[in-house]
């Protein structure tokens, strides 16, 4: 097989900070290239200087492509070749129809009018191939992320993609529609398009990729060769974190106390359909010192069941009731529910746990701000001091407790948006995907955050999207399906297929 | 991890006074963009610009624009924007006439109803805004068109005045002299003086606080070259303004709002607070923020403000026309965005807000006395503002 993708020591330095160091790629014609590595590896740069992000000129090296050099000067140029990237963030406009995503920009128009026939035709055609039975004339906004993972693919396509570069394709998505994204990569290789594709998901880059190469600290590290070595994870992991990680999960004494938060009865409409009962008639509890998970595919309601208990942040029309240590709680808002000791990790940091244009120290005291003032009379000795304790309590890796918190690492955020929590001293945390999107190493130091709460007595609620995650950390399982509990499940007896099987059969 | 670390700080966290001068061009930029517009019309309009009744002038034409730009600022940076300030500032000018020339109403309970429906105005806009989300762009244009049009029912189409002499002493009194030297003004000397020593005393004790917790400072020479230039601003103002007539009462009552709400915004937990709401406001909601509460408060706090202006408008003119108010609006917003606030919230500065209001004055006052023609003055307001808000995208842009 020839190199379709040759990148040779790509060298590119931002003021002050060398983000890639002589970085080698090579991708070959057909293959599927998995690029893994920490946060902050590298591989976002590497990624933007090969689309032309970073023009060629502001980094040292060569890229070669099809055997000749080429020199990128914007995301047009290497779209013209064929390189398309679907980034994690989806790039498409929600309140236009899949039709008119997928040609926005390449429209099939003469002198300035579309032709629809012939756009719906080759919509058509491409939600076909992608294997996405939705009308071409449906709105990008009422797909779910899933599907929406879909069209960018099929506008990828239609660009007559020759290098489909996918970052993190399947941190947003449920098992099942990870599965078919990954299969969809599959059948895409057998029609000759090659793609690399940026995951967290050891297990998803053992499934699909030929080849594997490992980036760290802006270096590569190695490349794994599918056919002759043997790639397991914990290769890969040692290789990303530059040491044997033995435990992915780290041990906990198990030891359950007394029964802290205990929901009855809950049920919650749709906020803007009040016909629609999203959550029904759940009822939960945890104790202290353990950690509860609720399981359960995209969309079974397992965030909308935790932000309507949490002040009501979701929803209309809810019924129910929560204790905490056997007393009545109100947790009709937010600031409520923090006073009566409930605190909730939210899944999207950036749209819902932090300030981004603030730094740490603010982001950590926002939710307890009358603990570090007087009379309303901010101290910002007091709140940097809480800030400084947080930031070496749970390894925050940052400069200054002063760095915005839009400079920080996804795992370093996630470390910051818990510290906020936790200053809020609640006893019962609900933590909702905790480790979305973060590396290996980070998510090891959450889960060493978690075990560390539930041995001080708090009670923990987690939501998880990662099935091993689940089975790895919690106490007992909630499985979820269609707004109501489907079965539970101690540690002992769960295991995803146990899991699948409740939710299929109900 | 010493590369993980290097990598996480990007921004050029490289020390020196350069890479300092370079994140901070912005807070420099702006005053002296104000000194050296302010240096420019000296020049052109012979020394005019700086005489003492000019600076007096100075001080009495922008104070309604300035205090209204401090509410101004906590609606932007909370993310919303009032349309209706001018009008509003206007209607309440109206409604003090009315009051006080045709009822006989008595002028301190005249100025206290107005206050009162200053904040009533801004909280029946602020109810629709915070409580139904209709966005304050919508809400406040038309709550500028409504209380465009109650002024002129209220005045009937006229101009009605004069005032007593006590409702225009809101605006055209003077603060006599406690030492009674007369010319030049005791009091201002010494209040200058006084300024002066609190703003070191301040500054100061930030500094030391600063190095103590280890937060950033300025370099040395850029922090004293600041509060030079600062201090020998207050004093040369305070000396002219005491050869004049001393210290206008607007002045006092600009300075000690401006003292409050910059405290109220930089150190209390309600500016915090605002500042997080306009930051993100779904994730100040879910930190137990009561953001809906918090909007609607800023629109309160905006109309009395507004109701405010209006009055010391009202006095200043001694009469209340129909056309008071008009398009001023415009001039608060483009003072607060001046000062570097974001359209999208969060960020903004009462100081700033200020400076950029004193930009604006400085050179309505200056081309007006230069005799360029309303057409051009507008142009060159426009050109500026756009200017400075281009500077703020483009300083963004190399930041990250």
């Amino acid at each position: 097989m020839t190199a379709l993708l040759e990148m040779c020591a790509i060298t590119k330095t931002f003021p002050g900070v060398k983000a890639l160091d002589s970085v080698n790629l090579t991708v070959r014609e057909g293959e599927i290239h998995a690029l893994v590595g920490e946060n902050g590896a590298g591989k976002s740069t590497l990624m933007k200087v090969l689309s032309g992000v970073y023009p060629s000129g502001s980094y040292d090296g060569e890229i070669r492509y099809d055997g000749v050099p080429v020199a990128f000067n914007g995301i047009a140029d290497s779209e013209k070749r064929g390189i398309i990237i679907i980034h994690q963030e989806l790039a498409l406009v929600p309140l236009l129809s899949i039709a008119e995503n997928l040609f926005l920009g390449n429209e099939c128009a003469s002198h300035g009018f579309i032709d629809w026939r012939e756009t719906f035709r080759r919509t058509e055609a491409l939600l076909k191939k992608v294997g996405l039975a939705e009308a071409p004339s449906t709105l990008v906004d009422t797909l779910g992320v899933g599907k929406q993972q879909l069209v960018e693919i099929a506008k990828a396509l239609s660009k007559d993609v020759r290098l489909l570069i996918l970052d993190e394709p399947t941190a947003a998505l449920s098992e099942n529609d990870s599965a078919a994204l990954l299969d969809l990569l599959l059948e895409l290789k057998a029609q000759g398009v090659t793609s690399i594709i940026i995951s967290h998901k050891l297990n998803e880059v053992r499934r699909v990729a030929d080849r594997v190469t490992v980036i760290r600290d802006g270096a590569t590290i190695s490349t794994l060769d599918a056919a002759t070595d043997e790639i397991t994870e914990g290769r890969i992991v040692r290789d990303m974190v530059g040491r044997d990680m033995a435990h992915r999960y780290p041990e906990r004494e198990r030891r359950a106390g007394d029964t802290l938060l205990e929901v009855r009865n809950w049920n919650v409409w749709h906020p803007l359909h009040a016909d629609r009962q999203i959550i029904r008639d759940v009822s939960l509890s945890v104790r202290a010192g353990e950690v509860v998970g609720i399981a359960g595919l995209m969309g079974a309601g397992r965030t909308e069941l935790a932000m309507s208990i949490f002040g009501r942040s979701y929803g209309q029309n809810i019924s129910g009731e929560v204790s905490l240590h056997g007393q009545p709680i109100d947790v009709s808002r937010v600031d409520r529910a923090i006073d009566a000791g409930l605190a909730y990790v939210t899944e999207d940091r950036k749209t819902l746990g932090l300030i981004l244009e603030e730094g740490i120290n603010r982001n950590i005291t926002l939710s307890n701000l009358p603990a570090v003032s007087n009379r309303s009379m901010i101290s910002e000795n007091r709140e940097t001091q809480v800030a400084e304790g947080y930031r070496e309590a749970m390894n925050i890796r940052a400069p200054s407790v002063f760095q915005k918190a839009m400079n920080l690492s996804g795992g370093n955020q996630q470390k910051v948006v818990l510290s906020k929590w936790l200053f809020t001293e609640p006893d019962v945390l609900i933590l909702d995907e905790p480790t979305r999107g973060i590396d290996v190493g980070a998510k090891f130091e959450i889960y060493n955050i978690i075990n560390d709460l539930s041995a001080r007595g708090k009670g923990i609620l987690m939501i998880s999207s990662e099935m091993p995650e689940m089975l790895g950390m919690c106490d007992r399982i909630y499985v979820m399906n269609e707004g109501a509990f489907v079965g539970e499940l101690s540690a002992e007896e769960a295991s995803q297929e146990r899991i699948m099987s409740l939710i299929v059969t109900h | 991890m010493a590369s993980v670390q290097a990598s996480d700080n990007k921004p050029g966290m490289a020390s020196g006074i350069g890479a300092y001068l370079k994140r901070h061009l912005r807070e420099y930029g702006l005053l002296l963009a104000l000194i050296a517009i302010m240096g420019f019309f000296q020049i052109v309009t012979s020394g005019t610009l700086l005489r003492p009744v000019n600076i007096t002038n100075l001080f009495l034409q922008n104070s309604y624009i300035i205090i209204m730009a401090l509410g101004m600022l906590i609606v932007i940076v909370s993310g919303n924007i009032d349309l209706s300030v001018g009008s509003v500032m206007g209607f309440i000018g109206a409604l003090a006439a009315v009051m006080i020339v045709e009822w006989g109403v008595p002028v301190y309970g005249a100025i206290l109803i107005c206050v009162l429906v200053g904040c009533a105005i801004g909280a029946a806009q602020g109810y629709w805004i915070a409580y139904w989300k209709i966005p304050s762009f919508i809400v406040t244009l038309a709550g500028m068109l409504v209380f465009r049009g109650l002024s002129l029912w209220l005045l009937e189409g006229q101009s009605v005045g004069p005032f007593p002499k006590e409702f225009q002493a809101l605006s055209t009194g003077f603060i006599p002299d406690i030492f009674g030297i007369g010319r030049p003004n005791g009091t201002a000397l010494a209040a200058g003086a006084v300024a002066v020593m609190l703003i070191f005393w301040v500054a100061l004790r930030n500094r030391a606080h600063n190095r103590k917790f280890g937060v950033e400072n300025e370099p040395a020479p850029f922090f004293y070259a600041r509060n030079l230039i600062v201090a020998g601003a207050l004093l040369f103002i305070t000396y002219k303004l005491s050869t004049f007539r001393g210290l206008p009462n607007v002045l006092i009552s600009m300075v000690v709002l401006t003292v409050i709400y910059a405290i109220l915004t930089e150190r209390t937990t309600l500016g915090r607070r605002i500042y997080a709401l306009g930051g993100n406001e779904k994730a100040a909601k879910l930190s137990g923020i009561r953001t809906e509460r918090l909007t609607f408060l800023s629109f309160v706090n905006m109309g009395m403000l507004a109701a405010l202006a209006g009055l010391i408008f009202a006095a200043r003119l001694n009469t209340a026309t129909p056309k008071a108010g008009f398009a001023v609006e415009l001039d608060v917003i483009a003072a607060v965005f001046i000062g570097g606030a974001s359209m999208s919230g969060g960020v903004g500065t009462i100081v700033g807000a200020v400076v950029g209001a004193f930009i604006m004055g400085v050179m309505n006052n200056g081309m007006s006395i230069m005799g360029i023609g309303i057409d051009y003055q507008q142009v060159i307001k426009g050109l500026v503002l756009l200017a400075a808000v281009i500077f703020d995208v483009y300083n963004k842009r190399k930041q990250s």
